[in-house]
């Protein structure tokens, strides 16, 4: 199944051809149509391989890629990627062509098409990635990509601190994936998630199996916005509505999902995964639609909802953890529903959540503002908006008949499940879920509300809207429209989706259990009068309650104290950061080279010497040692009255000239011991150094007596001393050093293995070419170091760049 | 102040062709013998910097119209190409492979992938060296 790698290297290809093709291609067309092509290609690609996949199989191919350290580029297709590639292929076409009509031609396109296409390829690798390191490496990739996006706007400040955000959060939570995989990797040895899944006995008695479930649940806690990491994601809001719609609503933020549905086969039993999954995924749905509600803003108000709905999902898949605790069994097949109320959540979340994002985004760009106390009476105006506003925001608010209806009612038999249950001490809390689960839903109800009316209904404000509004163009209604159709058809047909899409994900989930079948309840819309319709009910009555009394009750969110939110605290932690760095950098860069030569040598004779110390290698035997020609005497004498004179010569020339003479009295020791190729560089770099600096001396005014303290005179003078004594010992000291393996076996056969008989030149260019190959890029970076120092004027920055 | 260099740029019209000579030479005589692309293309750099002391900017330019940053820029490609283009062959980043033939005239020859990679070496020396002299004495 090589097609798999090659769909996720399709997105990259094509984001690197755009810089290339873009001025021809933006004569023609919008871009956005080429782009468009990218996530259809590749949809279509895989809805081939649904009825396969359906059917139980999955595909599995490798690349061997560094096979010495198990990093192979193993691509893997079941149900469970299938999932989210269908999401993030389907919901980029729809999001490519909405932007298409979003974003008008004098934008950078190109920026933003290449960076969205590297989101989808990245996303696409997180999600059919087998490899720990491949996966992580995409992980990052998805947080760089969307760091690039939120700032696409980068003119903005707020646009640059709500990306800076983002991507300090997610990836100092990625970092910690990183150690949790790699401590994964010391428990079972692979860093294939099939083979973790398959030995997950031998895995789970290791000691670092829980700090390694901690680590990897910080990762996805962090992607997927969960409290208290949420707060990255409103700040998000800055990036244009395509992305917010895409990133940060349908894909991007269910990475962290992912990980958790991927890994719950393995960590799944664990009381530790149960009450922190499910704990925090169910704090984060209660806090996210506590805030949603107080939200002005259109898009922080969906913002928030996101963070709630993620919390929700993420809760489910908790409490289907413990269907792994129980293992196979007749009653635990209750537990596994809570995992596909979630998958099915997951799927219905990306519709309407995306749809009601282009929602925003069409109002925003038709009457120029998105805050809700300008907006009021859009629905004689915006008919088409108005329908999909209600189709997606009853659906959000858990409403018949609309896909979030269905997937809310399997939430709320989850919860209530959960109480029953005899393991990990829920007992005693059980009640807990059910309750909080409820009273999110009616804040749910509430925001979904706001939403709606503050838009639609109500009286229009046209002296504070800043265009006069009316329909949106019919290209940008056609994806809100298709996700409409989704919500809704969806609701009527619920079980197709189950059978072909959620059945073989369950699965992946639950790979110990026989049949997947079995785990896949038939969804039905109407299923009596039971205790969840009943919650149902008691969230709308309460919720429109609530709503009606919205302006009596709202000053409540001001008892609390803005100084006491998490925002308040990640700011002073930056700035904490910031100051004290400036503060520690400020200290030691003095801009004083002496100071640096200080710092240079002492970690030099500390490291070499300390080394050579703690190892016991200063060993001399000077019995086997050549006699010393008078020659050669009469050599170090004149290096060494070099050395003295220049330290008291008065002008730069003269000291320059005395360095010169210790070059080549060395390249003249090459000479003596038979090191013609090195006597030949030595004498060389000696003269090119030397014209550089009469050169660079040119500018420098004459040497002025230098007034140093007495002190600072004398501890320079001993740490000279000790360099010097360090070199001389392990320059002696080397002869006879055995604590590590000789390199120069490697050279016994240059001839042989290089065809060369000039030894150096084999080191250089087979060897060890790999150092010559960095030197000689760091060279050039040299190079161009200088020019742009000398040459090149610091243009001036437009005033209003960074203080927008 | 104009000073007279009529020795300086009489002795650097046939010393100039003496040491580019000698650098090429001692690039191709790198594989068995001292040399080498990085000490070829130090040498290369130095007469050209001996030109540039003899004559003006404008008349070397003339001469040798060759952007050095360019030429820089032209080694690094060419030193990490060998490196990559070893990966179409399938094997290990870096691999250098060698072979002799028969040419007429020299006779038996020795031919290696080294030679690409020394060459870029030697151009990114010239280029980096020459770049670095010029920027700094270079007049405002």
């Amino acid at each position: 199944m090589v097609i798999v790698l090659i769909m996720i290297l399709f997105p990259f290809v094509c984001a690197a051809l755009i810089p290339l093709l873009y001025r021809r291609l933006r004569r023609v067309a919008h871009l956005g149509w080429f782009v468009l092509s990218v996530p259809i290609i590749l949809f279509l690609l895989l809805a081939r391989y649904i009825p396969q996949i359906a059917e139980g199989k999955t595909f599995i191919h490798t690349y061997e890629w560094i096979p010495s350290f198990d990093i192979n580029f193993t691509t893997y297709l079941d149900g469970l990627s299938m999932i989210f590639a269908l999401l993030i292929t389907g919901v980029g076409s729809l999001v490519i062509l909405y932007s298409i009509f979003y974003l008008s031609t004098k934008e950078s396109l190109h920026h933003f098409y290449c960076y969205l296409l590297l989101f989808m390829g990245a996303m696409l690798g997180v999600v059919f990635s087998d490899n720990l390191m491949v996966l992580y490496t995409f992980w990052e990739l998805t947080s760089v990509s969307s760091f690039l996006l939120i700032a696409f706007w980068h003119h903005r400040k707020a646009s640059r601190a709500g990306a800076r955000k983002a991507m300090t959060i997610t990836v100092f939570g990625g970092l910690a994936m990183l150690a949790g995989f790699l401590m994964l990797y010391v428990a079972s040895g692979t860093f294939s998630i099939r083979d973790i899944v398959a030995n997950v006995e031998v895995i789970r008695e290791h000691t670092l199996f829980v700090p390694a479930l901690l680590l990897i649940l910080i990762g996805a806690f962090t992607k997927s916005a969960q409290f208290p990491f949420h707060i990255w994601l409103p700040d998000a809001m800055e990036a244009p509505t395509p992305v917010s719609a895409y990133l940060h609503s349908a894909t991007m933020v269910k990475a962290g999902i992912y990980i958790v549905a991927r890994f719950s086969p393995v960590f799944g039993g664990e009381a530790v995964w149960f009450w922190l999954v499910s704990g925090i995924g169910l704090v984060t749905l209660f806090w996210g639609s506590f805030n949603a509600v107080r939200q002005t803003d259109l898009k922080a108000l969906l913002a928030y909802s996101t963070v709630s709905q993620l919390g929700l999902i993420m809760s489910l898949f908790g409490l289907g953890s413990v269907g792994h605790y129980f293992g196979y069994a007749e009653s635990s097949i209750l537990y596994t529903q809570a995992s596909f109320a979630a998958l099915f959540h997951l799927i219905n979340h990306s519709t309407f959540k995306g749809a009601l994002f282009m929602m925003v985004g069409i109002v925003d760009h038709e009457v120029g503002t998105r805050d809700i106390r300008r907006l009021g009476g859009l629905m004689a105006l915006m008919p088409v908006t108005f329908t999909i506003a209600v189709i997606g925001g009853f659906s959000m608010a858990g409403l018949p008949p609309f896909n979030g209806f269905l997937s809310k009612e399997m939430f709320f038999t989850a919860v209530l499940a959960i109480r029953d249950v005899e393991a990990f001490s829920i007992a005693d809390l059980g009640l807990v879920f059910p309750i909080v689960a409820w009273v999110a839903s009616i804040f749910t109800f509430v925001y979904s509300m706001i939403l709606i009316g503050r838009t639609f209904f109500g009286k229009l404000k046209p002296d504070k809207m800043d265009k006069k509004p009316h329909e949106a163009p019919l290209g940008m209604l056609i994806s809100p429209i298709i996700l409409c159709l989704f919500v809704v058809g969806i609701f009527f047909f619920p079980n197709v989706l189950g059978h072909y899409i959620l059945e073989p994900a369950m699965a992946s989930i639950y790979p110990t259990f026989p049949s997947a079948s079995e785990l896949t309840p038939h969804i039905h819309a109407w299923h009596g009068i039971n205790a969840e319709l009943l919650m149902t009910f008691g969230v709308v009555f309460v919720g429109v309650i609530l709503f009606k009394t919205l302006e009596k009750w709202k000053p409540l969110y001001r008892v609390f104290s803005q100084k006491y939110t998490f925002n308040t605290y990640y700011n002073r932690m930056v700035e904490f950061g910031e100051n004290s760095s400036t503060n520690f950098t400020k200290k030691y860069m003095t801009g004083n080279l002496t100071h640096y030569f200080v710092y240079i040598y002492v970690f030099f004779v500390a490291l070499i010497a300390g080394y050579f110390i703690w190892s016991e290698a200063f060993a001399f035997n000077f019995v086997q040692d050549s006699a010393i020609e008078s020659y050669e005497l009469i050599l170090v004498f004149v290096m060494m009255f070099a050395a003295v004179w220049m330290l008291f010569a008065k002008g730069r020339v003269t000291a320059m000239l005395l360095n010169g003479v210790l070059g080549y009295s060395i390249a003249f020791f090459f000479v003596i011991f038979r090191a013609p190729d090195l006597a030949l560089t030595q004498l060389v770099v000696e003269s090119v150094t030397t014209a550089l600096f009469l050169l660079c001396f040119k500018y420098l005014p004459d040497l002025m007596p230098e007034i140093t303290r007495k002190r600072v005179k004398w501890s320079n003078a001993v740490i000279s001393i000790f360099v010097g004594a360090t070199v001389t010992l392990v320059g002696l000291a080397v002869v006879h050093y055995d604590k590590f393996e000789p390199v120069s076996v490697y050279f016994n056969d240059a001839y042989k293995l290089a065809g060369g008989s000039n030894i150096v030149n084999t080191i250089l260019g087979d060897f060890r070419a790999f150092d010559t190959m960095l030197e000689v890029v760091v060279l050039l970076i040299a190079g161009l170091g200088v020019y742009t120092l000398t040459k090149l004027k610091p243009r001036k920055e437009e005033a209003d760049h960074e203080n927008q | 102040m104009k000073i007279n260099d009529v020795i300086l740029r009489t002795v650097t019209k046939a010393v100039v062709f003496i040491i580019l000579t000698l650098g090429v030479y001692l690039f191709f005589a790198g594989h068995h013998a001292p040399g080498g692309g990085f000490i070829g293309g130090l040498i290369l750099a130095s007469g050209i910097v001996l030109l540039y002391l003899a004559y003006d900017i404008e008349t070397v330019h003339k001469g040798m119209p060759f952007d050095f940053k360019k030429v820089a820029a032209l080694g690094v490609l060419l030193a990490t190409g060998t490196a990559v283009g070893s990966l179409f062959f399938d094997v290990p980043f870096l691999t250098q492979t060698h072979t002799y033939i028969n040419v007429p005239v020299f006779g038996k020859m020795g031919f290696s992938t080294v030679t690409i990679f020394e060459a870029g070496v030697a151009l990114t020396v010239v280029g980096v060296v020459v770049t670095i002299i010029l920027s700094i004495s270079e007049d405002e």
